[in-house]
């Protein structure tokens, strides 16, 4: 091997072993945890598939996946179809100099700190919360109501963050769009409902589904906003693993059902593959 | 005009409506942490600026504030250099088996936050590695290495080699070329990754409150406000949290801005 070619691997190497040793290898560990057991305070080092039994055998452990498919793919629908309008008008029927300006304020609360977002939407829709006082006030409600620790407030909290992330890229990918495709539309005829559903709109799919992907990935795996705005009802995966990790320290079944979890996203990427095509954003 | 009118007048109000909807909890938040009362709802009870006064005086908060700023200073200067240095080699040297490098360094962008630091609390426990501000800096570089490296790759193009070939033809060591060629015109990219690390790090919550218990960063510290339900100090730390990432929010679209007109 020549000096450059060990020079090379000499620049690599940190980074490669830091993600080999504190990702890999703990990925690793979790495999391994999530086919032994915990009996009582012991670990049983014996390889067996108890905790996915476990995992496909309870209701309990079922239900939160099936309410964190069902969260996130609401959030996903209504991210989207609130985010593409706005993306939509931004892109254009806003004058360009002003285009800029419009989606820094967009997405300008997007940089707030994510557990303080979720708590200011607790503000809004609890007992005594602005929502529930203004209700009062315009007398459409007799009294006070907690509008908080339930499914529809966790969606509210991600469809708020998700607004933001979607607005940005299916703008990116709209101003994108040569004009020239809408323009020829139009000559050829086509209203600009006519345009918008067969240039604009296919055009612009890939982007969107992309953003949806990510806002798939996203909300899936997040524990913050349920925790907060959805309340211990009606629990989702991330809140499921953690109990397993804090009220029983069940390492084994926690690491078991992070690995479902990943199946589930890994499943939903694979099927919408397809559709995911990287070079076209 | 009328055409116009239809499409301009239903839009105005869907801008106005959605930008409404974004900033509702902000303002929401920021009014009634200036509000001079227990309970941060309305009716408004009058301006005081005691809450704030309750967060400085606050030794754990502000102690957090400061491991959160130790934090983020040490994890994104670590996942910059690893990630500044690897993009080099990749984009620089021959590598053999250079494509899944790219796609090892990559991954961990695939892997939710709350499965990566589960991953590292179940490996400390495993090797008896106490729980300390240590394991966080270790957890943000590995969520902030894929993107330091993912923008300084990206932004390696050609325009250096020839520069980087030149100093080499004149007798530089390969050491030389990295520091006095490559480092300064990578500049705009190695304060982007940076200053996006940080960010990150500074709002990370789910890593860090797993693996640390005594010491703690602010996400942290902030969480255990929240256990105690509405409460006007929450929203003032909230307020300044917000202050401190719009401060850094701006200086990062300066320096991507700076790099867009020099490009």
């Amino acid at each position: 091997m020549n000096r450059r070619g060990l020079a090379g691997w000499f620049l690599l190497a940190p980074a490669l072993l830091w993600v080999a040793a504190f990702f890999v290898v703990p990925f690793a560990v979790m495999a391994l945890y999530s086919v032994w057991r915990r009996d009582g305070t012991q670990l049983v080092r014996e390889p067996s598939l108890a905790n996915y039994e476990a995992f496909l055998g309870k209701s309990y452990f079922l239900d939160a996946l099936f309410n964190s498919l069902e969260i996130t793919a609401i959030t996903v629908v209504l991210s989207v179809l609130f985010a593409y309008p706005l993306a939509y008008i931004l892109a254009f029927l806003v004058p360009r100099r002003w285009q800029r300006l419009g989606l820094v304020l967009a997405i300008l609360p997007f940089w707030t700190s994510y557990l303080v977002r979720s708590y200011s939407w607790l503000l809004v829709l609890s007992e005594n919360g602005v929502i529930s006082q203004t209700l009062v006030t315009l007398g459409l409600i007799s009294e006070t109501m907690s509008f908080a620790n339930s499914n529809g407030a966790t969606v509210l909290g991600f469809v708020h963050f998700f607004t933001m992330l979607l607005a940005l890229t299916i703008y990116a990918n709209l101003v994108q769009i040569s004009p020239n495709y809408r323009r020829a539309a139009e000559d050829l005829g086509a209203s600009r409902l006519q345009s918008f559903i067969h240039v604009v709109l296919p055009l612009s799919l890939p982007g969107v589904m992309i953003g949806a992907f990510i806002t798939f990935v996203l909300a899936i795996g997040d524990y913050v906003t349920p925790q907060i705005l959805g309340g211990n009802r009606e629990l989702v995966m991330p809140q499921a693993i953690l109990l397993q990790v804090q009220r029983r320290a069940d390492f084994p079944m926690a690491s078991a059902m992070s690995l479902v979890l990943m199946l589930v996203v890994s499943a939903v990427f694979l099927a919408s593959a397809r559709w995911l095509k990287m070079d076209r954003v | 005009m009328m055409p116009r009118a239809l499409t301009v007048i239903p839009a105005a109000v869907y801008v106005l409506a959605a930008y409404a909807f974004i900033y509702l909890p902000v303002v929401v938040l920021v009014i009634f942490s200036v509000q001079d009362g227990r309970l941060p709802v309305p009716p408004f009870k009058g301006v005081s600026l005691r809450w704030y006064h309750e967060v400085f005086s606050d030794s754990d908060l502000m102690e957090a504030l400061v491991n959160s700023v130790m934090v983020g200073v040490v994890s994104a200067g670590l996942a910059t250099v690893l990630g500044f240095l690897a993009a080099h080699a990749l984009a620089r040297h021959r590598i053999p088996g250079a494509v899944l490098f790219q796609w090892l360094l990559m991954a961990p962008l695939s892997v939710s936050y709350l499965i990566i630091g589960l991953g590292l609390l179940i490996t400390f426990t495993a090797t008896g590695m106490p729980k300390s501000l240590l394991s966080v800096v270790i957890g943000h570089v590995v969520i902030n290495l894929p993107l330091a490296f993912g923008i300084c790759y990206s932004q390696l193009g050609g325009h250096q080699v020839s520069a980087e070939r030149a100093a080499r033809d004149l007798g530089a060591r390969e050491w030389q070329v990295l520091a006095l060629i490559s480092v300064p015109m990578m500049w705009p990219a190695i304060a982007a990754s940076f200053f996006l690390s940080f960010t990150l790090s500074w709002d990370e919550f789910i890593v860090a409150w797993l693996v640390t218990r005594f010491d703690v960063t602010l996400p942290v510290e902030i969480w255990s406000l929240l256990r105690s339900g509405l409460d006007p100090t929450t929203n003032a730390v909230g307020t300044v949290v917000f202050a401190i990432s719009m401060a850094l929010v701006i200086v990062m679209e300066l320096f991507v801005f700076r790099r867009r007109v020099r490009a």
